[in-house]
């Protein structure tokens, strides 16, 4: 099987809490049971709110992909999920693709 | 000006951007900035969650919210569960700590918390129940102003 080399932009909107998380999880995981697909782009644009349940769904994905080689990045972050992103530390292990400057709203 | 709200609902996970929105509302009525009112969510989020998911063992049970600032602008805010309690406090507030239940948790709900307002403290009782509360001062402008004057200085 050859893996994309193209990443896989997938886009998350709306909200990522404890109640939408397992929903968010599972959309992920069934894109990623094609094992062609090793790198891919959540485009978070309209994600409005994401709390530390977020956090679990990311790395859990981030687990996955660098199980095969793979990666995952984020891009279009809003301030605050942005903030919750790098409290966490998740700046250190998925990349930040095109982070919005910490502007103010 | 003295104000108060008390809410009760079920320990039902639709219910986390409920209570994110009530107190939204109610914080309204201090002018906050969009950072502030955004940190407000993410710390109720994470207390209504904890709730539900360690409180109640997402069993179900009523969590209360209860809001109240004064003249000063400190808003304080309690969520409230009677369900299993902490037996560590101390144990339960590091960064990390999960109980380990095999779901995808980051343990960092109350390092959220703790971040994102100005004072966390747990009042727990092993049997009987949880009661987090949280304060923050609400600044609005005059908090982004200050902000905006220590990045000058640097």
């Amino acid at each position: 099987m050859i893996a994309y080399r193209e990443p896989v932009t997938v886009v998350i909107g709306g909200e990522l809490d404890h109640c939408s998380a397992p929903r968010i999880r599972q959309q992920l995981d069934d894109l990623l049971a094609d094992e062609r697909v090793v790198h891919v782009v959540l485009d978070l644009e309209n994600l409005t709110f994401m709390d530390s349940s977020g956090i679990g769904v990311l790395l859990g994905r981030l687990r996955l992909l660098s199980a095969r080689g793979g990666s995952l990045s984020v891009k279009g972050m809003r301030p605050s999920v942005e903030k919750l992103f790098r409290l966490s530390g998740l700046d250190r292990v998925i990349g930040i693709m095109d982070s919005r400057k910490a502007g103010r709203a | 000006m003295e104000n108060r709200m008390e809410l009760r609902f079920d320990a039902l996970p639709q219910n986390e951007a409920f209570a994110r929105v009530t107190i939204a509302a109610f914080a309204v009525q201090l002018s906050p900035t969009l950072p502030e009112m955004a940190d407000l969510k993410t710390a109720v989020s994470e207390a209504v969650t904890n709730a539900i998911v360690h409180g109640y063992g997402n069993e179900g049970g009523v969590v209360e919210l209860i809001a109240f600032y004064g003249d000063d602008r400190q808003l304080t805010v309690q969520i409230r569960d009677t369900g299993c309690g902490i037996r560590d406090v101390e144990a339960a507030m590091q960064p990390f700590y999960s109980t380990g239940d095999g779901a995808e948790r980051s343990g960092m709900g109350f390092c959220v918390m703790q971040t994102f307002m100005d004072a966390v403290e747990v009042d727990s009782t092993p049997g009987e129940g949880t009661t987090v509360t949280m304060r923050k001062f609400i600044l609005g402008e005059a908090g982004l102003y200050r902000e905006r004057m220590l990045d000058e200085i640097g």
